[in-house]
């Protein structure tokens, strides 16, 4: 995973609540095998609309999307951060993720940021007043800087610790091993098994 | 102070503790198909990772199956080089598949009950949302990304932050013609779509007690339209009957040991819950939806509300937008959308109790002219068993298309799509822009209110049916 310190960037303000990963990427999309090459499906039907916000040339290059409330929410699909990131998305900003979509976010090194309501409507209003205008957004500071606004934000240590450092979840679980093979000895005889030995 | 059933089944799975870490959990049973897996498949092998325990691992092929002429090869070639990358990548590396045409091919969320692979207390991870569906087991089931796929694969286990829960009670008993996919379409609305998010929802009291392990995997299913990654309901006597004989169930002294574990797996009456919500079954009728999250729904019986009537902006504009997308009025009432498709299938209602209550309806009556009606069952077993009952002629009969396993038009990854601008009355779950087809509306409902819109060409309940009623008596 692709290590996130610091980020600044132009800004896409996304006004829709309860965005859902088959708006992000829809299922058609979702019959390809790589981790690449999903950039022309995010957010797809809202794209043939000249006017949709990341169609406009002023938008072009943006690496911070600033979306409403519950967004990713509905299907598990890790292809819905890979479609973001592809496109040239760093940083997601909402109020509120759905979980499993947040859980693949930083796994990929997608950073969400969860802000209060009122400070994603100040980010709205600046980056559409100004489509130039510049958002950063800092994870070793924890924090959210635009013009006017000045936010900090939580993260949990452990995946802010992953993150800054770029680390890899299956080689940090393999350092306990151990711990595993334990666990397996003492599982009772009565769980079900796939495969008969 | 007593603990939840939630929290039992995560602390009876902790590998590892500490401070300042999510808890390290072993997984019990771990679900693959074709769609989430390859990205993790390559993983292991840019790696040089096995996959830890072929024997607590099963995959098989769902999302991009066809539903008709499943004996000839895969027409959409995208879907037949992912289909043929899970054969390989399960061959590989040792992983029990069962693909399209084997016997116990079915989705993903079917398969694992039937074979009596689920079970109380157990956790279950499957890179598909609606793997809550297995809560209805009593244990703790929660769908993951492709990362987590991979790490699931390369070390049974997955760190996970600890989460808080939710109970959910509905007092009283549900009343006749009112179903479980009534029950959690009303819960969702109440709720929210975030709602849930950040908690295992534990469903419980009276009305939930009385229900079918199906009905109970119905609810469980659309925990996540309700933004909890998880749903569970303890597990009694009803779960024991289901399990008892099934391939996977344990056989007699592990049968016994495992009983009196499952008996164990209950919220202790002091169990503190961080949230709960109540609902009074009695209150609860045929429920619909209207918009395009499976949060804007509403009782058949209401008209499709004004967006100006929430007080909230966002939602405002979220009706505002769903009404327009859906080509709705507002004020119409629901009982007058017309449709053209009827979808009877799916992980939340493609088992066989829904196909009896579907059949159960369209037997004698014909589907309305203009409606194409599909019944997918959920597995290939459901298929068979429909056909044993004699399901499908009935089905066929009134007109309906009978077709082999799969998730079919719940998303459309196969060709059983909506055109654009296509409403359809569907058993499914989601009812998102663009779901069952680009262009394509959807109406989430039970089978019950399925099969009546069928027959009457509009959003209808069996109910609607008895009034202007031609049905042939039987034995005619």
């Amino acid at each position: 995973m692709e290590a996130f310190t610091t980020h600044t960037g132009r800004a896409v303000p996304l006004r829709r609540s309860n965005v859902d990963t088959d708006q992000i990427i829809p299922a058609h999309w979702l019959k390809k095998v790589t981790r690449d090459g999903f950039e022309d499906g995010l957010f797809e039907a809202w794209r043939k609309d000249p006017e949709f916000v990341l169609n406009r040339p002023e938008r072009e290059g943006a690496t911070v999307l600033v979306a409403g409330p519950d967004f990713g929410t509905g299907s598990s699909r890790e292809h819905a951060v890979w479609a973001l990131q592809n496109y040239g998305f760093k940083a997601v900003i909402s109020s509120r993720f759905a979980d499993i979509f947040r859980g693949n976010s930083l796994k990929n090194g997608l950073l969400t940021v969860v802000l209060d309501q009122k400070i994603v409507d100040a980010l709205w209003e600046l980056t559409e007043a100004d489509p130039t205008a510049e958002i950063t957004v800092d994870l070793e500071a924890r924090e959210v800087r635009a013009e006017g606004v000045n936010a900090p934000f939580e993260l949990d240590e452990n995946s802010r610790w992953r993150l800054l450092n770029g680390l890899d979840d299956i080689s940090i679980t393999l350092q306990n091993e151990a711990d595993i093979a334990t666990y397996e000895a003492k599982r009772p005889s009565f769980k079900p098994r796939t495969l008969t030995a | 102070m007593g603990r939840t059933l939630a929290e039992k089944v995560w602390d009876d799975h902790v590998v590892r503790r500490a401070e300042g870490e999510p808890d390290l959990l072993f997984i019990d049973l771990h679900l693959l198909h074709e769609v989430t897996s390859p990205q993790a498949f390559d993983g292991l092998r840019k790696n040089g990772r096995q996959v830890r325990r072929l024997d607590l691992t099963i995959a098989t092929e769902d999302h991009n199956t066809p539903t008709l002429d499943i004996d000839k090869p895969i027409a959409d070639p995208v879907s037949r080089v992912q289909l043929e990358t899970l054969r390989k990548n399960c061959a590989d590396f040792g992983v029990r598949l069962h693909p399209l045409g084997d016997v116990e091919q079915g989705v993903v969320h079917v398969v694992g009950p039937q074979l009596g692979l689920t079970q109380p207390g157990m956790t279950v991870v499957c890179g598909d949302s609606h793997t809550s569906t297995h809560g209805a087991f009593g244990g703790l089931a929660f769908g993951i990304g492709t990362s987590q796929v991979e790490h699931v694969l390369a070390t049974q286990t997955l760190p996970m932050a600890r989460p808080k829960t939710m109970a959910i009670t509905v007092n009283g008993e549900l009343p006749e013609g009112v179903t479980a996919k009534d029950l959690i379409l009303a819960i969702i609305a109440r709720i929210g779509t975030g709602g849930g998010q950040g908690y295992v929802l534990e469903y419980r009291g009276e009305a939930v007690e009385k229900l079918s392990m199906e009905a109970r995997m119905t609810i469980c299913n659309m925990s996540i339209e309700a933004g909890a990654r998880a749903g569970m309901i303890a597990p009694d006597e009803t779960t024991f009957a289901y399990l008892e004989g099934r391939p996977h169930a344990p056989k007699g002294e592990d049968w016994d040991a495992a009983v009196a574990y499952w008996k164990t797996l209950k919220s202790d009456d002091d169990a503190e819950f961080d949230a709960e919500v109540v609902i009074e079954a009695s209150e609860l009728s045929p429920f619909v939806t209207w918009g395009t999250n499976p949060g804007q729904g509403a009782p058949l019986s209401a008209s499709v509300p004004d967006p100006a009537s929430y007080e909230d902006a966002s939602e405002r504009l979220a009706a505002e937008k769903a009404l327009e997308y859906m080509g709705l009025e507002a004020g119409q009432p629901l009982r007058s959308i017309k449709v053209d498709t009827v979808f009877v299938g799916s992980c939340t209602n493609g088992r066989i109790e829904d196909l009896r209550a579907a059949a159960d309806i369209v037997k004698g009556r014909k589907v309305a002219d203009g409606v194409r009606m599909l019944v997918v069952p959920g597995s290939a077993r459901v298929g068979l068993q429909a056909v044993s009952e004699g399901l499908d002629v009935v089905f066929k009969e009134a007109g309906a298309e009978w077709r082999h396993a799969g998730c079919s038009m719940c998303l459309g990854m196969n060709p059983d799509q909506l055109a654009p601008g296509e409403r359809s009355a569907s058993t499914s779950n989601r009812n998102f822009e663009g779901r069952q087809g680009k262009g394509g509306r959807t109406h989430l409902v039970s089978p019950q209110v399925a099969a009546a819109t069928a027959v009457l060409g509009h959003l209808a309940s069996p109910a609607d049916l008895a009034a202007a009623d031609d049905r042939t008596p039987a034995g005619v």
